[in-house]
């Protein structure tokens, strides 16, 4: 049963990665988004992060794609990009040996490490023990940090609201 | 038999490692920026899932989270990102990452 | 007494100050004075200095009054120290001594010369100089004297700078030196890396110590001894660089007399006696080289002198000769005989140039020979001390040339190997000595007036000379005698006779300080020098007593009066009775055309040669500098180009370098 929803999951995962790097369209490329984080979040909730997979949906999904769907039809970006002309020639080529050696490479390594990896102690499952568990750690050991990002998230705000401010009309700076 | 076999920890590393490197073609091949974004993001995501992994496998809850924190710096990362490219596109509409040269030195 | 040696240099060099802050004001004849009474301190100092040297045993005369730490760098301790001994004094006594006397004679000499202050203030830094070259306690102080003569030598040459055969006889004479200080500076830099000292008692202590520990090899002293030679070679104006004597001739007759006679020149006779025990722990070639260059001086000048016309090209041919003969006695380790000679020297030469000078001026500046005679009824006293000096110089007993020369030619015998052909050759030179000396007194003194034709022409000739400043005759304002017609050579005032006579009563007695060991002499008379000088000469001094020369001094000093009376009386057949006709060959006139093989050598090959050295600068040395700039620039300029702006090759580039750590780690540190 795991497998089936593994490979369902991967499938998933994987065609949405090749749409968003080959589709044309903006809009088309956003939605293949959206299949990989579902597919993402899928496969966080078989590795028992409840909590993480709500979030991937609510976060993720909902929150920056949407926002990544406004600025495109906010720019009227959604013109299709001509994928047939290639402006640098050595890229395309560069590119597939990066991927396919950055892949093989990191596959080798998972696969010789295969042994290495021993049996732990299984996370508590049951019930919200994950979210218990994961706002023990993140409340307890890691306070520090949460509150750091939390001023992160105030600070890019801010920043980005500054940036894309109009500048307004007859003033000189 | 096939349904006897359990998905491992290196069946997803290995899933992370294919996303990743999609994720990183994507990046040098396309020009349109938001769509350069959105393969970040991919990369991003390939590394949670490979921390949720291990952190299954081990039992420990600190793999967690680390994916918690990426999530949240993506945001904001997405956010203050967009920001800039909404910027540049209002001046230069329509310009693709091979327009925007001026680091040319 | 012996700690207040440092007043030796300090009164000449308030005498400087004091000129050059007042000397306008204080004008002719204070500012004379002034220096003359500085010179004198000086030599008052000097003397109280032997005699405290004279109180102390002869091994422990050696005082080193230290002032203070001239170059403390690192390894490198230079201390300006004064060193009082038995050399240092000899030569602040005949130095200072012979200055003033020469000072109180420019006094004299200068009258009415519009730049009187400047040209004492000139010889006062002069004797600062000289004093400081003597006293020096090691290499480098002695240079900076070495400097200072050089630099004096040069201002007061172009003395009367207005006249371009002046300036360019200057400039000759500075940049000759410095060849030679050239020589001076390796030896310097030679002694400091072989011992880390240029210290004259730690350069001479490791030179003597051969085979100790802590010694200079043969080698080191070899180069050092040889560079050492070098500088005096330039400075002592011998061959290859004796051609910026004669010309210095252009200078006032005083300055002549002071430094191109009696005391500067005599530096590299003084700098080889010093650094002795370094000329011989070097290799005996040093010394045969040092005495081969010195005989063939004097006799490549000698034969010059018997042709020159001009009264003081003579005496500069003739000084470059009894130079050559210094050095033949310290080539053949005869230290002492060449300290003896350049005393007799110093003094019989000042004589015969204060002499000329006192002609000249009587002359109303004539220099040339042709135009003088039968002056000896008109300047008695001139005549009569210039006659003793030339009977000093030609070597005639009992005057003081013939003891001083009659030894360094024993010596030379007494050497063995190439002395006997040495020998000969000075024989031969002292027979010219003699012969162009007697010419000269002849020639000026006696026969017939040949003055009295010519007197106006030249007299007019001088008036309009002076106003432009032409010629290389000396060429200060002329006083007329009764404007036309009535032209008398005079003898001079009496200030500048006072010097003629003493330094004549000098040369008459000064062969009183270094008596032979003949029989006849009583035995406290004997050696007075030599005894005087032991303590500082002894590693370097030839012993002969056991010499077959030796033996048979007695003959030997009679071959050489023989020799100075045969040149005295050929001169007197050819000039005098005129039974000969006198041989002068242009070729002699003009210095066997030295000077003339310089200049082409310089303007022809020479000129290639220094062209070629500025094109290497300009093209490969500067060129490599310039050529490692562009370098730079032009790769900056080429790196550059992998700034393409483009994000995306960016991005490529970066991918590939995290791929190579990949590969790095996973493929060949095997990590997981």
């Amino acid at each position: 049963m795991e497998l089936v929803v593994f490979v369902l999951a991967s499938v998933m995962v994987v065609a949405g990665a090749f749409g968003v790097i080959l589709r044309p369209h903006p809009v088309h490329a956003a939605l293949s988004l959206v299949l990989t984080l579902f597919g993402i979040a899928v496969h966080f909730v078989a590795l028992g992060a409840h909590f993480l997979a709500a979030v991937q949906i609510i976060v993720y999904a909902g929150a920056i794609v949407v926002l990544f769907l406004f600025v495109i039809m906010l720019l009227g970006v959604d013109k299709s990009e001509n994928l047939r002309i290639e402006p640098l020639p050595v890229q395309r080529p560069l590119a597939i040996v990066i991927g396919v050696g950055l892949a093989g490479l990191i596959i080798a390594a998972a696969v010789r490490a295969r042994d290495r990896i021993a049996e732990g102690p299984a996370l508590e499952s049951g019930g919200d023990s994950n979210i218990k568990a994961l706002a023990q750690n993140l409340f307890a050991d890691h306070v520090f940090a949460f509150e750091f990002t939390s001023v992160l998230l105030i600070v890019a705000v801010a920043g980005t609201v500054m940036l894309t401010r109009r500048e307004k009309r007859g003033d000189a700076s | 038999m096939l349904a006897a076999m359990q998905p491992t920890t290196t069946w997803y590393l290995v899933l992370s490692a294919l996303l990743f490197s999609i994720g990183a073609v994507g990046l040098m091949v396309r020009r349109n920026p938001l769509i350069m974004f959105m393969c970040i993001e991919l990369m991003l995501n390939a590394v949670n899932l490979s921390f949720v992994a291990l952190a299954f496998r081990f039992g420990d809850i600190n793999g967690q989270t680390a994916v918690f924190f990426v999530m949240v710096v993506a945001a904001a990362e997405v956010v203050v990102g967009l920001g800039i490219i909404i910027s540049i596109l209002r001046r230069r509409p329509g310009a693709t990452a091979d327009d925007l040269a001026e680091l040319k030195g | 007494m012996l700690d207040v040696i440092w007043l030796i240099p300090a009164f000449p060099l308030l005498g400087f100050l004091t000129i050059l802050v007042f000397g306008r004001r204080l004008g002719e004849p204070k500012s004379g004075y002034l220096a003359s009474a500085a010179v004198l301190a000086s030599f008052v100092v000097s003397v109280g200095a032997y005699f405290a040297l004279l109180d102390m045993p002869s091994e422990e005369r050696h005082h080193v009054v230290d002032l203070f730490s001239w170059v403390p760098v690192g390894d490198l301790q230079i201390e300006m120290a004064f060193l009082a001994d038995p050399l240092s004094i000899t030569m602040l006594l005949f130095v200072t001594g012979i200055a003033f006397l020469i000072h109180l004679f420019a006094v004299g000499y200068m009258h009415g010369d519009p730049k009187f202050s400047k040209f004492f203030l000139y010889l006062n830094l002069f004797v600062l100089s000289m004093t400081v070259l003597v006293l020096g306690d090691n290499l480098l102080v002695t240079f900076l004297g070495w400097e200072g003569v050089g630099t004096c030598s040069y201002l007061l040459i172009s003395f009367w700078h207005t006249s371009d055969a002046n300036a360019s006889a200057g400039k000759k004479a500075f940049i000759t030196n410095r060849v030679g200080d050239w020589g001076f500076m390796l030896a310097m830099f030679l002694g400091f890396s072989a011992i880390g000292s240029v210290n004259y008692l730690q350069l001479n202590e490791a030179a003597a110590a051969v085979g100790q520990p802590g010694a200079i090899s043969q080698a080191t002293a070899t180069g050092i001894a040889l560079f050492l030679f070098v500088g005096a070679v330039g400075k002592s104006a011998q061959l290859p660089l004796y051609v910026w004597l004669p010309d210095a001739m252009a200078g006032p007759t005083p300055v002549s007399a002071l430094i191109h006679a009696a005391t500067m020149v005599t530096a590299g006779v003084f700098l080889m006696t010093r650094m002795n025990p370094m000329v011989a722990a070097a290799a005996p070639e040093v010394a045969t080289l040092i005495a081969w260059i010195g005989a063939i001086t004097a006799l490549f000048a000698a034969t010059i002198a018997i042709a020159q016309t001009d009264i003081k090209k003579v005496l500069a041919y003739s000084t470059v000769s009894q130079l050559g003969y210094m050095f033949l006695a310290v080539g053949s380790g005869a230290y002492v005989a060449a300290i003896f000679h350049m005393l007799t020297h110093a003094f019989f030469k000042a004589l015969l140039f204060l002499g000329s000078g006192s002609v000249i001026h009587g002359m109303h500046h004539e220099q040339d020979m042709r135009l003088m005679g039968a002056l000896r009824k008109l300047m008695p006293v001139t005549a009569i001390t210039f006659i003793i000096g030339w009977l000093a110089i030609a070597g005639v007993p009992p005057f003081a040339g013939f003891w001083s020369k009659d030894e360094i030619l024993l010596f030379t015998l007494a050497k063995g190997g190439s002395g006997t052909i040495l020998y000969v050759i000075g024989l031969v030179a002292a027979i010219l000595t003699a012969f162009y000396m007697t010419r000269q007194v002849i020639m000026v003194f006696f026969g017939e007036a040949r003055w009295g034709s010519h007197a106006n022409e030249s007299e007019a000739a001088h008036l309009d000379e002076s106003t432009d400043d032409a010629g290389d005759h000396d060429a200060a304002p002329v006083e007329t005698h009764g404007a036309h017609g009535e032209f008398k050579p005079h003898e001079s005032p009496p200030i500048m006779l006072f010097p003629l006579v003493v330094l004549a009563t000098l040369s008459v007695v000064g062969g009183l300080l270094q008596l032979p060991g003949f029989g006849f002499i009583p035995d406290q008379w004997q050696g007075k020098l030599e005894h005087w000088l032991e303590p500082v000469v002894f590693l370097g001094e030839n012993h002969i007593t056991d010499t077959t020369a030796y033996q048979n001094k007695g003959w030997l000093a009679l071959l050489a009066t023989a020799c100075a009376l045969a040149g005295i009386i050929g001169a007197y057949l050819i000039y005098a009775k005129k039974k000969a006709k006198p041989i002068e060959p242009k070729i002699l006139l003009e210095g066997w055309k030295y000077d003339a093989a310089i200049a082409a050598f310089m303007g022809g090959p020479g000129r290639k040669a220094f062209e070629a050295a500025a094109w290497f600068d300009r093209h490969i040395v500067d060129g490599a500098v310039n050529g490692i700039a562009r370098v730079v620039g032009s790769s900056g300029g080429e790196v550059r180009k992998v700034q393409s702006g483009y994000v995306r090759s960016y991005a490529a580039v970066i991918g590939v370098g995290v791929l190579a750590l990949l590969v790095w780690f996973v493929i060949f540190r095997g990590v997981l």
